[in-house]
C-alpha cells in the first residue's frame, strides 16, 4: 500500500485568505512558473533547503559519521515550522534526500499524527518524491520518539528529531563545561542521575531519552525514545541521524556500531514489559500505548507503530 | 619526608596589577597550612593559581602525585589536570552552593567524585555515602536529603565528606568557615582536625581568621598587597610576629 505517493506539483497550497487555486505558489508571481518543466514546477530548490545549505549540512554529517556519538555544530536555518517540531530533523532529511527516494514520517509511532503527516506532506511538496507508511519500504525515515518495530535494513537512513542533544544538560547548565566532559570523557556525572533514580524510585526510573555510550566513547541523547527502543541502536544496520534545530547540534550513530546504555553494575539496563498484549493485533513483542477509551476508566494498550500493528493484522486475515 | 607541593616564585597578573607574587613555599605531605590575611591581599587568587583554576603568569608549582612523579602545573596538559582534581585532589569553597549540586541528595554528592572514577556498584556507593556522613556528624539518615535542606554547618560538613571521599592528599579549602556562626565553626573546626589528622590529607586553607590557623595550621603564611610577608610555624608567627602587618593582625585578634 502506498500512501499519497507522487506528490508532484499539486493544484493549490490550501491557504487561509483564499489565494486562487490554479498552480503551485511561487515567490516570483504567477509567470515566473509558467515555462518551468512540470516535474520541478514548485519554486523552491529541491528539498526546500538552498544547496549551499545542504552541502553545510552534509558535510556534518560526514564528521558526525566520522566520530560517532559527537556533537556537531552546524547553521540552523529558519524553517516553515516552529522549533521543537523537527527543524533539525526536516533539515538533515532535506539535505539527504533524494529523487529516487522513498520517506516515511513517524510521530510517537504513528504515521497519521499532525506532525508525520505535515513533514510527509511537506517533502511530497518540496521533493515529489515517493512516500509510503510501511517501515520495510522507506529509504529515509524520519522519526520522532520512536524506532519502528519492523527491524531496519542495511541501506536505510533514520533521522531522529532531538530537542536536547546534550544527555550532561540538566546536570551541568554550561556549554563550556559539557563539551570539556565529552573531551575527557568525565561522565561520571551521568550517573548521578541514575543514582538518584535508584534512590528516589528503587530503579532506574528514567523511561525515554536514555544515555548511551556511542562506540565506548562518546555520551549521547538517543533522543526521547523510549529505553523500549535502546536495544535497537546497538548494531543497528541502518545509519542513525539526530538532528537538532534549535540547539543547531547534528550527530550520528554509523550502521553496525556498539550503543551501551548506561547502567549499575547491581542495577543493570531493562526496558519497558507490559504484562498484556496489543488489543488491535495481539503482539507480545512491540511497544504498547494506554488509552483510554471512555469515562469510566476503561482503556486499552495498543501498538504505538500504526505500520507494524496494521501490516500484522492485514497479514492475519 | 619528601614535600607533595613546590611553589616557586609564583605570581598571578590581572592586567598591569600583580594578584600574587614572589610567593616561594613548600607543603609535606599531611600538613596543614594557613594563609592568612586581609581582603584583597590576594590569598584566594593564590589558593586558585595553586589548584590550576587560575593560569599562573611567572613561577611555577609542582605537585608530586602518589606514584612519585612530579608535575608542573603550567605545562600539564588539561587531560592531567583534571585527572589529579578527579583523583588527588579536593577543594572546599567558601559557599557550599558552588562546591556542592543543591539539585541533587547528598547520597549523590558524595559519591559523585567515586562515580567519577569508576565506581559502578550502587549498593556500595551508597553504603560508602552513609559511612561519610556518619564521619561528619551528618548522619546516614539524611542520605537522600538534598543538601538544600541541610544548615550552612551542615553543608560545609557535606562538603568535605565529598571531598575526602576518595582519599585524596592535598586538599584546598578557601574559607570554608566564612560563614558560619562561632559555635557552628568550632564544632567545624574540631571536625576537621580530626578527620585532616586521620587521613594524613594536607590542607591549604585561606582564612581571615588567625583563630581558625591557630587551631588547625602546622604553619602559616601572611599576605599583604599580594605578597608573603611573613611565613613560618602558627605558633611562633602568631607568639612572635615580626613584620608589622602581622603585629597588627595579631594585635586586633579579640580576646575571648
Amino acid at each position: 500500500m502506498k500512501h499519497s505517493t507522487s506528490c508532484k506539483p499539486q493544484t493549490g497550497l490550501h491557504r487561509e485568505g483564499g489565494r486562487a487555486a490554479t498552480g503551485p505558489y511561487s515567490p516570483y508571481g504567477e509567470e515566473a512558473h509558467s515555462d518551468a518543466d512540470k516535474a520541478s514546477n514548485w519554486r523552491y530548490n529541491f528539498g526546500y533547503l538552498d544547496e549551499n545549505t545542504k552541502r553545510m549540512l552534509r558535510r556534518g554529517l560526514l564528521k558526525a559519521v566520522a566520530i560517532p556519538g559527537y556533537q556537531v555544530p552546524f547553521g540552523s536555518r529558519e524553517m516553515p515550522l516552529p522549533y521543537g517540531w523537527g527543524t533539525g530533523g526536516i533539515q538533515l532529511t532535506a539535505s539527504l534526500i533524494g529523487r529516487q527516494d522513498v520517506l516515511k514520517v513517524i510521530d510517537q509511532g504513528a504515521d497519521d499524527t499532525t506532525n508525520a503527516v505535515n513533514i510527509r506532506r511537506f517533502f511530497g511538496r518540496v521533493c515529489g518524491v515517493d512516500t509510503t507508511e510501511k517501515s520495510a519500504d522507506a529509504t529515509l525515515i524520519q522519526t520522532r520518539h520512536r524506532i519502528p518495530e519492523t527491524p531496519l535494513k542495511a541501506g536505510q537512513i533514520v533521522v531522529f528529531q532531538v530537542p536536547e542533544p546534550e544527555p550532561l544538560r540538566l546536570l551541568e547548565a554550561s556549554e563550556v563545561e559539557t563539551r570539556k566532559l565529552h573531551a575527557h570523557q568525565e561522565y561520571g556525572l551521568m550517573h548521578v542521575k541514575l543514582y538518584e533514580d535508584i534512590a528516589r524510585f528503587g530503579h532506574i526510573a528514567t523511561s525515554y531519552d536514555y544515555p548511551v555510550r556511542v562506540n565506548g566513547r562518546y555520551l549521547a541523547s538517543p533522543s526521547p525514545i523510549p529505553k523500549f527502543d535502546n536495544p535497537k541502536l546497538h548494531q543497528s544496520p541502518a545509519l542513525l541521524l539526530f538532528g537538532a534545530g534549535r540547539e543547531k547540534r547534528l550527530y550520528a550513530i554509523p550502521p553496525y556500531t556498539d550503543v551501551d546504555s548506561l547502567a549499575f553494575d547491581d542495577h543493570p539496563f531493562e526496558i519497558q514489559a507490559w504484562d498484556t498484549s496489543c488489543a488491535l493485533c495481539g503482539s507480545h513483542d512491540s511497544y504498547l500505548d494506554e488509552i483510554v477509551t471512555d469515562d469510566a476508566g476503561s482503556r486499552m494498550f495498543v501498538c504505538s507503530d500504526t505500520d507494524y500493528c496494521t501490516s500484522r493484522r492485514e497479514d492475519a486475515r | 619526608m619528601k614535600p607533595i607541593l613546590q611553589v616557586k616564585q609564583l605570581a598571578k597578573r590581572y592586567g598591569d596589577r600583580y594578584g600574587c607574587r614572589d610567593v616561594n613555599f613548600e607543603l609535606y605531605e599531611g600538613e596543614v597550612l594557613c594563609i592568612v590575611g586581609e581582603s584583597g591581599s590576594g590569598k584566594s587568587t593564590l589558593l586558585a593559581t595553586l589548584a590550576g583554576r587560575l593560569a599562573a603568569d611567572e613561577g611555577e608549582v609542582t605537585f608530586r602525585d602518589a606514584n612519585g612523579d612530579w608535575h608542573e602545573l603550567s605545562t600539564l596538559a588539561e587531560a592531567e589536570r583534571r585527572r589529579l582534581a578527579r583523583t588527588e585532589w579536593g577543594f572546599v569553597t567558601q559557599h557550599a552552593r558552588d562546591g556542592l549540586r543543591m539539585g541533587v541528595s547528598a547520597g549523590a554528592n558524595v559519591s559523585e567524585r567515586l562515580m567519577a572514577l569508576g565506581h559502578r556498584h550502587y549498593g556500595q556507593l551508597r553504603a560508602t555515602a552513609a559511612e561519610w556522613l556518619e564521619k561528619v556528624e551528618i548522619g546516614a539518615e539524611r542520605l537522600d536529603d538534598p543538601p538544600s535542606r541541610f544548615s550552612g554547618g551542615m553543608q560545609q560538613r557535606l562538603q568535605i565528606a565529598r571531598n575526602l571521599v576518595t582519599r585524596p592528599r592535598l586538599v584546598f579549602m578557601d574559607e570554608p568557615t566564612g560563614g558560619l556562626d562561632v559555635s557552628v565553626q568550632a564544632r567545624f573546626l574540631d571536625l576537621l582536625r580530626r578527620l585532616v589528622h586521620e587521613s594524613g590529607v594536607a590542607v591549604i586553607m585561606v582564612t581571615h581568621d588567625l583563630g581558625v590557623a591557630r587551631l588547625l595550621a602546622h604553619r602559616t603564611l601572611v599576605m599583604q598587597q599580594g605578597r608573603v610577608v611573613e611565613a613560618g610555624l602558627t605558633d611562633q608567627i602568631l607568639d612572635d610576629p615580626q613584620h608589622p602587618y602581622t603585629q597588627l593582625l595579631v594585635s586586633s585578634i579579640v580576646q575571648a
